[in-house]
């Protein structure tokens, strides 16, 4: 009996890599056009086709360079976060708001993600800030092996800061681990107050929620508390702020967070 | 469309330790909550294995349901969402216990035709 997938080996050879545990192949003889897995059946040996059991994470792959990163990052005492949204939420401007002052003390550099331009990394280059946009062409996300790549080329400072600002799309890009410390998203009230529902998985896995351009409030149909409750019913972990990057409201309590979490770093 | 490659590439490398020809069939495990759509998906593979060796494969997609177990009384009952009550003791401290994997489980390789 394989301790793996509980299925009867008599039949058939389990394949191990010497020392990796994860990975574990069993293979299987099964009879021609017999396509299902009968666990527990012996299975007939003159077969035109097997079954090969991989039982692998389908993004095994980016977990493990994400790790790598992190690694890198605690290394390095870097604090990586993963500012994520929609288009057009306002991660980059949030970002040339609040860099400025935090580079008075510690260390900035960004990574960029867009599909094309560099519209947004020109932005943060104007602050003085080492930045790198990588171009995900028709990619909708960010991965660990880009992530990867341009922390190399920004050559980071030990103590610092980086600030990846993902794709904007509210899906993809919760399912890939960068390596990052902390996952942020943010919304704006010219979204629906809904936003959290619709796409549970990005609200689940962040750990800040910024609700940007509150000084439109006046003018759209968004109701801040119902918005509020929404996103903490799917992740109640979830540290909540209201700021305009336009009007600078609510950016001290903001920042004030980030800067003690730096110092704490 | 990148998950669609992570698992051709997945299958490709194992396949290639294997003597055997063509990939005939895929099986995956994708919960109900792993925010994965099995339709789309099934689309992107068939454009992205176009030309591989399992060009021809069929994903078979086995979906659990979602259960979440209530952290106050202990209660496991299906959740289709993030957030839940749960259904003895009203309590919303769910943990999610099943729904949100995502794997690739075996595949099955074809013999080439000699």
């Amino acid at each position: 009996m394989c301790d793996t997938c509980g299925c009867s080996s008599e039949a058939g050879a389990v394949l191990r890599k010497p020392g990796d545990t994860s990975f574990h192949f069993h293979v299987i003889q099964s009879s021609s056009g017999d396509d299902t897995h009968h666990h527990g059946e012996v299975h007939t040996h003159e077969s035109n086709s097997r079954k090969i059991v991989i039982e692998q994470d389908v993004l095994l792959k980016n977990n493990l360079l994400a790790e790598r990163n992190r690694g890198y990052f605690e290394a390095k005492n870097i604090l990586a976060l993963n500012f994520l949204s929609s288009p057009g939420s306002g991660k980059t401007t949030l970002l040339e708001k609040i860099i400025p002052s935090i580079q008075l003390h510690i260390p900035v550099a960004v990574i960029e993600g867009d599909q094309q331009t560099t519209n947004d990394a020109e932005r943060i280059q104007a602050l003085g800030i080492p930045v790198i946009q990588v171009n995900t062409g028709s990619g909708c996300h960010l991965d660990a092996l880009m992530i990867n790549r341009a922390m190399k080329e920004l050559k980071l400072q030990d103590n610092s800061l980086l600030c990846i600002e993902n794709v904007g799309n509210l899906v993809c890009p919760a399912m890939f681990d960068l390596g990052e410390a902390l996952k942020v998203v943010i919304i704006s009230t010219t979204e629906g107050d809904d936003k959290p529902l619709k796409y549970p998985n990005m609200f689940h896995e962040a750990d800040i929620c910024i609700l940007n351009k509150i000084d439109l409030l006046p003018y759209v149909d968004f109701d801040t508390q119902k918005c509020r409750a929404n996103a903490m019913r799917i992740n109640h972990h979830l540290k909540w702020f209201e700021v305009s990057a336009k009007t600078g409201k609510g950016l001290d309590a903001w920042q004030e967070w980030l800067e003690n979490r730096l110092t704490s770093h | 469309m990148s998950i669609a490659l992570s698992i051709l590439e997945a299958v490709e490398a194992k396949a290639h330790n294997e003597s055997f020809g063509k990939i005939s069939q895929i099986d995956l495990l994708i919960g109900k909550l792993a925010g994965i759509e099995p339709e789309s998906l099934q689309f992107c593979f068939s454009a992205a294995a176009k030309g591989s060796i399992a060009e021809s494969a069929v994903l078979a997609i086995d979906e659990p349901e979602g259960i979440g177990e209530c952290a106050d009384c202990g209660k496991r009952f299906p959740v289709s969402f993030y957030y839940a009550e749960c259904t003895s003791c009203r309590s919303l401290r769910i943990r999610i216990v099943s729904g949100e994997e995502f794997r690739i489980q075996s595949m099955t390789i074809e013999k080439e035709e000699e």
